[in-house]
């Protein structure tokens, strides 16, 4: 796996709190049996409208969007489902990073081992970087994993936590199936100490 | 020290624990289902490796699946593909299988606890949101992303950090017409669809320990809905009565020797939770979802929220939202809203208690004109008691669909699914934008409200039906 580098870019705004895994890629695009080609799917409902025409209003049809990859959303992203699939159409779509107040557990567990960074910043802060979005459309910023800091084009710096060990594990490359094989020998022995060696 | 119900699960599962790190937890039990798995099996395949304990992996059929027939022409390409590849990972893998065939496949979070494989104590995991439903027997159990379900499926274990607690106490009386259903649609209207991030929830107080099993298994089921981890119940005899005799349950001496380990598993007197929510049932009236998320409900005969109140901006967005898509008042209550879908069915709702409350009030009576009641039961067991007992018989006398056992409606993965802006009542748990079929809208009920509407064609308090 290879490690992870900085993020750069411009903000795409997504004013809405609660935004469900149903929202983020509808349950008809879970019929798939591999993880690609489901950026087709990311939030298809709105990005659609009933007819199938593409809705223009939608922020991630509008032409400034299209290369950018940090998604702002209002509190609580990701909740509902455990589908992992909400991660790998963000991902697929091109997003790298979410920077919101708060996001659902398993949405949080299933981004970090996706090389999707969950950002978590105050509500002031995160009312700044959506005023930042509308005011300054272009405006890039920079997210350093290794800092822990959002930087922000006015030079100032933001330093938000993450799961330390998910950080280290991007940062260094290690995969976390691996790390838990390497715990072979305890594993064993819970399960001689269990009495799971017998096969029922 | 005295421990809680939980930290006695967790300690006694920690295999090893780095500092910064999360624990290596052991899993007892794993739940396999068609959709989050296949990515799974994937890589397995990629890096040459077998599942660890086959025996404790359990694989089912449930999302993708038909439910007008078994056969797989009933579904479109995509999902007969996805089953089909279902059955060969289940194979090569030598992951016992419910398949289509089986009389006791059905809905993971049906079939798990059915054939005695849910226990108290046992770590539970499922890639799926709904594994909670599993703790309402005193089990540790959450939903876990495809990631996880391959590490499980390699290793046993699942990287986690330990969860703060939350006792739950539900105190007072149910009034007769008032479900465990409507226990968690209040406490999740109470605390919102994020209330609960961060914690697992221990149900406690007079109103659970009256419940059976079914009612607790749905209390648990829809605990995701508030954003927590896990929701458990302590074990106790109503549990110990349900699993005894149940396929996969202990028995002879096995049975003896687990009860007495499951009487030590509750919360020992004077244990510290990280934080207590206390409700009184007594007053507890039916309750609805009127909005876009599972905290946005009401009392049957409440008004529904007027943005205009709401002081904060992005609530007052939210819920604006929420009644645009809805097209509701705000103001009016949902009684008497029209309905065109009722759907009952989902691990929620849809074992054979569920199926026996509805039928006491469709019986004799018909479904209102215009309105299309679905029937799904939970699984095929269930399903064959439901037929059993004449409930096929009463809900298609009363012009409902009676169907064979899956997720159906409640994720509309299958075909089964609402028409844009049409109006459900639903006793699943997401009535989430388009959930049940895009543009359709939801309101999640219980059983007994849920058929008290199908008969007046409009949402209907239960307890104003007399039953027949």
């Amino acid at each position: 796996m290879k490690p992870f580098a900085t993020i750069t870019s411009k903000l795409i705004p997504l004013p809405q709190r609660n935004v469900d895994t149903d929202q983020i890629i509808p349950a008809r695009y879970l019929k798939v049996t591999d993880k690609a080609g489901l950026a087709e799917g990311l939030f298809h409902d709105w990005r659609y409208n009933p007819q199938g025409t593409e809705n223009p209003d939608f922020v991630l049809n509008q032409p400034d969007y299209q290369t950018a990859n940090i998604l702002l959303v209002g509190d609580n992203f990701g909740c509902g489902s455990s589908r992992e699939h909400a991660p790998w159409a963000l991902i697929g779509w091109g997003i790298q990073a979410v920077i919101s107040t708060s996001f659902a557990d398993i949405f949080r567990n299933n981004a970090l081992k996706n090389r999707l960074l969950p950002i978590v910043v105050d509500e002031e802060m995160l009312g700044s970087l959506f005023d930042l979005a509308l005011e300054a459309p272009n405006a890039a910023v920079t997210i350093d994993l290794s800092t822990q800091t959002l930087s922000l084009p006015d030079g100032s710096t933001v330093e938000f936590p993450i799961d330390a060990f998910a950080r280290q594990c991007l940062l260094e490359g290690v995969d976390q199936l691996g790390y838990i094989r390497s715990f072979e020998d305890q594993i064993s022995a819970y399960e001689i100490e269990q009495g799971i060696s017998i096969i029922r | 020290m005295p421990k809680t119900l939980f930290e006695k699960i967790w300690q006694s599962h920690v295999v090893a624990q780095e500092p910064d790190s999360p624990a290596v937890l052991y899993i007892d039990l794993h739940l396999v289902h068609e959709v989050t798995s296949p990515q799974a099996f994937s890589g397995l395949r990629q890096k040459y490796l077998k599942v660890r304990r086959p025996e404790r992996t359990v694989a089912t059929m449930d999302h993708s699946t038909p439910t007008k027939g078994l056969s797989l022409s009933l579904v479109d390409d995509m999902a007969a593909k996805q089953i089909r590849q279902f059955q060969t990972n289940c194979q090569e893998f030598g992951v016992p299988l419910y398949d289509m065939d089986s009389n006791e496949r059905g809905i993971v979070h049906v079939v798990g606890p059915e054939q005695g494989f849910t226990q108290p104590g046992m770590t539970i995991v499922c890639g799926d949101s709904h594994t909670s439903t599993h703790g309402a027997f005193g089990a540790l159990a959450f939903g876990i992303g495809t990631s996880e379900v391959e590490h499980v499926l390699a290793t046993q274990c699942l990287l986690q950090y330990r969860p703060k607690t939350c006792l739950v106490n539900f105190d007072g009386e149910l009034q007769p017409g008032v479900t465990s259903k409507d226990m968690i649609l209040a406490l999740i209207a109470e605390i919102g669809i994020g209330g609960g991030t961060g914690y697992v929830f221990e149900y406690a107080g007079s109103a659970v320990r009256v419940l059976d099993m079914e009612a607790r298994m749905t209390l648990c089921n829809m605990t995701i809905e508030a954003g927590a981890r896990a929701g458990m119940i302590a074990p106790d005899e109503v549990t110990f009565e349900y699993l005894k005799g149940r396929p996969h349950a202990p028995q002879g001496e096995d049975w003896d020797a687990a009860v007495e380990y499951w009487r030590s598993l509750p919360s020992d007197p004077g244990a510290i939770y990280d934080r207590e929510i206390t409700i009184d049932v007594s007053s507890l009236e039916p309750m609805l979802t009127y909005g876009t998320n599972p905290g946005m409900g009401v009392s049957v005969g409440s008004p529904i929220p007027d943005p205009q109140t709401v002081s904060d901006p992005g609530q007052r967005e939210a819920l604006e939202g929420a009644l645009r898509y809805m097209d509701l008042t705000p103001g009016k209550s949902l009684d008497g809203q029209k309905v065109d879908v009722v759907f009952l069915g989902s691990c929620t709702n849809g074992r054979i208690s569920d199926l026996r409350q509805a039928a006491s009030l469709l019986k004799g009576r018909k479904v209102a004109n215009d309105v299309r009641l679905l029937v799904v039961p939970g699984s095929e067991k269930v399903r064959a008691q439901a037929e059993a007992e004449g409930i096929d018989e009463i809900v298609r006398q009363a012009g409902g669909e009676w169907r064979f056992a899956g997720c159906s409606m409640c994720i509309a993965m299958n075909g089964d699914q609402l028409e844009p802006g049409q109006y459900a009542v639903s006793t699943s748990n997401r009535n989430f934008e388009g959930r049940q079929g895009k543009g359709g809208r939801t309101f999640l009920a219980s059983p007994l409200t849920a058929a008290a509407s199908a008969v007046t064609g409009k949402i209907t308090d239960p307890r104003t039906l007399n039953k027949t």
